[in-house]
């Protein structure tokens, strides 16, 4: 699904990610841990294809194509989904209006016929029970006036209608309380398929007690430094992230 | 075509007076502007001696007036003996003969903006006898409007028909003296429009479907008189989301609008008219008189434009709110990419009392476009309990592109509240990259983002209009990003 080589990124001029290798395979769900600063949420903008993120050395492929070639809604279009950290505020633009344009382009690009209104109502309208939406989000302006765990749940009703073929979740946990982090990890887990990949990003522990990964890697000053199985992620609860530099180095 | 007159086509080859003389091929007098002018003007529409009179005193008046300099405008200097003042309307020889003409690119715009098949033709300036039957849908609904009373036609046919209203309205919101546009429109206004909805009518239709058919050649100097009298209501829709052909450069119409105790009108525009192109090069003046008086208790007038087009525009739609507990309106979406300058606005002159007036300006500014706002609030010591809500947002795309905002208060009445609200804002490249890893295209993402700004006047707009407004937007700014 996902092969990542060598990966190096900059953000106005300085680099960020230092040779970044991963391989994500069909129905895997990968959590990407690491101290602030370490680079996770700048490898989630590169494979997004976020503008200011310069790539420098390394490749990356994706379903065998060169993902760094192609621009942001391309790589949407062939399945790439980025829940946003933080997603911004559209004012004026209607939610649902944002979701069908969305959700039609890419499955134009599917050669699936585009939904008409009624259609897509009551695709969304079902999607939406599974997050404990309130259908009244439909007509909202785009996160406008959301609070931050609305937002998270928007972005992964986005993701249940988008149904992306590799999903990255860049920190959804983040400003969660303990019920709206049930109801998104529910939404998540709910997505998992064997076709899908799930690339988690995430600061903390917590969100794996959810959805448990199958593989769990440590990011560090831009490279991934330590991989293994969800009991790492306990032990970095345990232990923090100093060890694992600190076996780096000894290596 | 039900738009050419008998006698308009017969002046074709006719001698003039004054010893120049048309040729066949062209209908319109030499360039240049004196009295004989207007009163050769005025012989041809066969106008009464009261027009005549006007015409001569407006003209007599622009003579010491001077173009108005305040504006955040670069114009180039105009010479008013260069115009020529009289056009007849064009025969059909001198558009092209077929679409297949027509140049492609306008023809994409027309496809991109769903101009139905058998309006391109129309719009492109095709000469062809009536393809579609404009006519028998024309009559219909003048029918329609005849069997409720309401009187629409052009405003010569008003001045000939109903002498009587036109001599009691005309000029009575916009007087002849008012400023330099709008004296030189009094003095050599070819053609327009002319509305009256009779006492406690409600007009059975927007005046709109007939206009657009209808369209005729007008002119560069467009007079329209719109009276509403008691108890009724009219919406009245003017222009038209495709492009325009038209060879005249200055545009200087005024619209007056009148409405009675407990009427209201409202009063729709969507302006495309050629820009010029990315460079500058070309393009439509328009400068622009309206106004509307709510000279009755209770009355209402509100204004919704959209402005796309014109390379320059000066306009400033405004309500007079004369009657007690009288509302006026001003929705407004200015648009200024590549080189256009807008600088529009409107004024909110409270004079009765408790009269509200509402304002929502949305300038955007791409390009090097340079957008204005200019509005006025003026509450006058008679308008006791007077309230104006103002919320003025500008919205820039990329950096050589100018936004500003000019409000005026001038509040004489200690009981008024006034409120105004501006933002400045730039479409952001986190907003764009959202919608773009969603699936969106850029410039999907960017006509997304400005319809959400302009939302609030599109909300205004009657519904297919403002279907056809947000199409416009999506062509007006191609090229704006990227």
């Amino acid at each position: 699904m996902l092969k990542i080589h060598n990966l190096h990124a900059s953000v106005a001029n300085r680099p960020i990610l230092k040779g970044v290798d991963l391989e994500v395979r069909g129905g895997e769900v990968h959590a990407i841990m690491g101290p602030n600063g370490s680079g996770k949420s700048t490898l989630a903008s590169v494979l997004a294809g976020r503008e200011g993120y310069v790539v420098t050395d390394g490749t990356v492929e994706y379903l065998g194509q060169d993902l760094l070639a192609m621009a942001p809604e391309d790589r949407a279009r062939a399945g790439v989904f980025l829940a946003f950290q933080y997603p911004v505020e559209i004012p004026g633009v209607n939610n649902a209006y944002l979701l069908k344009a969305a959700l039609n382009a890419i499955r134009k690009q599917r050669g699936e016929p585009e939904l008409d209104a009624f259609e897509f109502l009551a695709m969304v309208r079902e999607r939406m029970k599974l997050m404990q939406m309130d259908e009244s989000f439909l007509n909202r302006g785009v996160n406008e006036g959301f609070s931050g765990g609305e937002k998270k749940r928007n972005e992964i009703l986005q993701m249940a209608m988008l149904e992306p073929r590799l999903a990255l979740l860049d920190e959804t946990d983040s400003g969660l309380d303990i019920d709206a982090l049930r109801v998104v990890a529910n939404g998540v887990n709910s997505l998992r398929d064997p076709a899908r990949s799930i690339v988690m990003v995430t600061h903390y522990q917590r969100l794996l007690d959810y959805v448990e990964p199958d593989v769990v890697h440590v990011l560090s000053d831009g490279r991934i430094l330590l991989s293994g199985g969800k009991g790492l992620a306990l032990e970095l609860e345990k232990r923090g992230y100093d060890w694992v530099r600190h076996e780096a180095r000894v290596a | 075509m039900s738009t050419t007159s008998p006698d308009l086509d017969a002046i074709v080859g006719q001698k003039y007076r004054h010893g120049f003389v048309t040729d066949i091929e062209a209908d319109t007098v030499p360039p240049g502007l004196d009295e004989d002018v207007i009163r050769l003007i005025s012989r041809k529409k066969g106008e009464p001696q009261f027009m005549l009179d006007w015409r001569l005193r407006a003209f007599r008046h622009w003579l010491g007036m001077r173009p108005p300099e305040w504006a955040h405008l670069r114009i180039a200097p105009i010479d008013y003996q260069q115009i020529s003042y009289y056009s007849a309307p064009r025969t059909k020889q001198d558009g092209p003969k077929s679409l297949d003409e027509v140049d492609p690119k306008l023809l994409a715009t027309y496809e991109k903006l769903g101009v139905p098949l058998h309006e391109r033709a129309r719009l492109a300036g095709v000469a062809v006898d009536a393809v579609f039957d404009s006519v028998s849908v024309a009559t219909t609904f003048k029918e329609k409007l005849a069997q409720a009373g309401v009187i629409f036609c052009p405003f010569s046919d008003a001045v000939q028909n109903h002498p009587e209203l036109v001599e009691r309205y005309l000029g009575s919101v916009v007087p002849y003296t008012d400023n330099f546009f709008a004296t030189l429109n009094s003095a050599v206004f070819s053609d327009g429009s002319f509305v009256y909805v009779p006492r406690g009518v409600r007009s059975p239709m927007e005046l709109s479907t007939y206009f657009r058919i209808n369209a005729a050649k007008t002119g560069q100097f467009e007079r329209t008189l719109i009276i509403a009298d008691e108890g009724s209501y009219v919406s009245y829709l003017e222009g038209c989301t495709a492009p325009m052909r038209d060879e005249n450069q200055l545009h200087a119409a005024v619209v007056e609008l009148v409405a009675l105790a407990d009427a209201q009108i409202k009063y729709s525009t969507v302006q495309n008219w050629y820009p010029g192109d990315e460079e500058g090069r070309g393009g439509i003046y328009n400068f622009v008189t309206k106004r509307g008086e709510c000279r009755g208790a209770n009355s209402r007038i509100s204004w919704t434009q959209v402005e796309t087009g014109s390379a320059i525009t000066w306009k400033y739609p405004s309500c007079v709110l004369t009657g007690e507990n009288s509302v006026g309106e001003f929705y407004s979406v200015a648009l200024a990419n590549h080189c256009q300058q807008a600088d529009t606005g409107t004024k909110m002159i409270h004079i009765g009392r408790n009269t509200r007036s509402t304002i929502v300006s949305k300038g955007i500014s791409a390009g090097r476009g340079q957008n204005a706002y200019r509005g006025l609030v003026k509450i006058l010591p008679s308008a006791d309990g007077a309230r104006n809500y103002t919320q003025c947002d500008s919205l820039l795309m990329g950096d050589r592109c100018g936004a500003h905002t000019f409000p005026y208060m001038e509040i004489k009445n200690p009981t008024a509240v006034v409120e105004h609200e501006a933002t400045t804002s730039k479409i952001a490249d986190d907003q764009l990259f959202y919608c773009r890893s969603r699936g969106i295209s850029e410039e999907d993402a960017v006509n997304m983002i400005v319809n959400g700004f302009c939302k609030a006047v599109f909300k205004e707009l009657p519904m297919e209009f403002a279907v056809e407004a947000q199409n416009l937007m999506a062509v007006s700014l191609e090229g704006a990003v990227g």
